[in-house]
């Protein structure tokens, strides 16, 4: 993991994955149609940054079909979690340190 | 490296987002208010004008030959108000969506109105099948408490304060089977008052 010298993960540098862990973090899962609604991207740009996340191992990908159509949904990982809620606390700590 | 501002933004960007994915938002106060004006005016016209208001349990409006032409009426008047009601609903909450940037049928929304259509398809079902056997004094009522499970069920994916209005519903409802005689009553009173007290309150507390 890379974990830059404030706390802060690397991998949430983007606003797009920090989009869709704070989108996963509060459901139990989304299905890609979802957080395309949510975050207002296009279908390869969500692509690409949710293939990062999964590789990061912090969200986990589910495949299936409904109906002939594949459908696929996306969850959290605990590992995800954590490292979503350490880079919250970090973002929340800086904050009050810069202001105070 | 970012500055303090971006840090801030991005807090509020995950903050809005969590908000956004987990709750429909865009349920807008006015719709309650004109839907409680809809049941108000609905209940009067059922009232005054076709003279219904069944005070027993079974009032047999099933003549040999069918349903009654006064139960007709008021069934006909009843579908109106719905339609009239979940018009203006779905129009104000679009065009609620679309002031906050959102799409109207979104995932949330999605949730939300699934949730809802289990208590509300048993309900209409139950309604209809009571209206075929005769007991048309529970009609009213059981379509609050129906509602109000609806409501109740759904609130978890929208406004808190939506969880009350189901509990609200759904004890006009239970009051209502029991003094079938007040069914009518509260019948406006669970749609129309309290809608309307519902929709100004929210309005007020999240629209201003």
């Amino acid at each position: 993991m890379k974990i830059l010298l404030n706390g802060l993960h690397k991998a949430f540098e983007s606003r797009i994955r920090l989009g869709i862990m704070s989108a996963l973090a509060v459901n139990d899962m989304l299905d890609f149609n979802a957080l395309k609604e949510y975050l207002d991207v296009t279908d390869g740009n969500l692509a690409s940054h949710l293939k990062a996340l999964e590789k990061e191992e912090f969200i986990k990908v589910e495949k299936s079909f409904v109906g002939r159509k594949p459908n696929t949904t996306y969850a959290v990982t605990p590992l995800g979690k954590k490292a979503f809620s350490d880079h919250l606390s970090a973002l929340e700590k800086l904050i009050k340190g810069a202001s105070s | 490296m970012k500055q303090e501002k971006d840090y801030s933004r991005d807090l509020a960007e995950i903050r809005s987002m969590m908000e956004r994915s987990s709750k429909f938002l865009s349920l807008s106060g006015w719709a309650g208010i004109m839907a409680g004006i809809y049941a108000l005016v609905g209940a009067y016209i059922a009232y005054a004008v076709f003279g219904f208001n069944p005070d027993h349990s079974s009032d047999l409006p099933l003549t040999g030959t069918g349903i009654s032409a006064t139960l007709l009426n008021v069934i006909l008047l009843a579908v109106f108000i719905l339609a009239m009601a979940v018009g203006t609903a779905i129009f104000l909450s679009s065009k609620k969506a679309e002031k906050r940037g959102e799409k109207l049928w979104n995932a949330t929304a999605r949730r939300v109105l699934i949730n809802m259509a289990v208590p509300l398809a048993v309900g209409g079902i139950l309604v209809l099948i009571m209206i075929s056997k005769g007991l048309i004094g529970f009609v009213a009522p059981f379509t609050l408490l129906f509602y109000g499970l609806a409501l109740y069920n759904a609130s978890k994916f929208t406004y808190g304060e939506m969880r009350s209005l189901g509990l609200i519903e759904i004890g006009l409802g239970l009051l209502g089977s029991y003094f079938v005689g007040y069914g009518l009553l509260l019948w406006a009173i669970g749609f129309g008052v309290v809608h309307i007290i519902y929709g100004i309150y929210m309005h007020y507390k999240y629209e201003r």
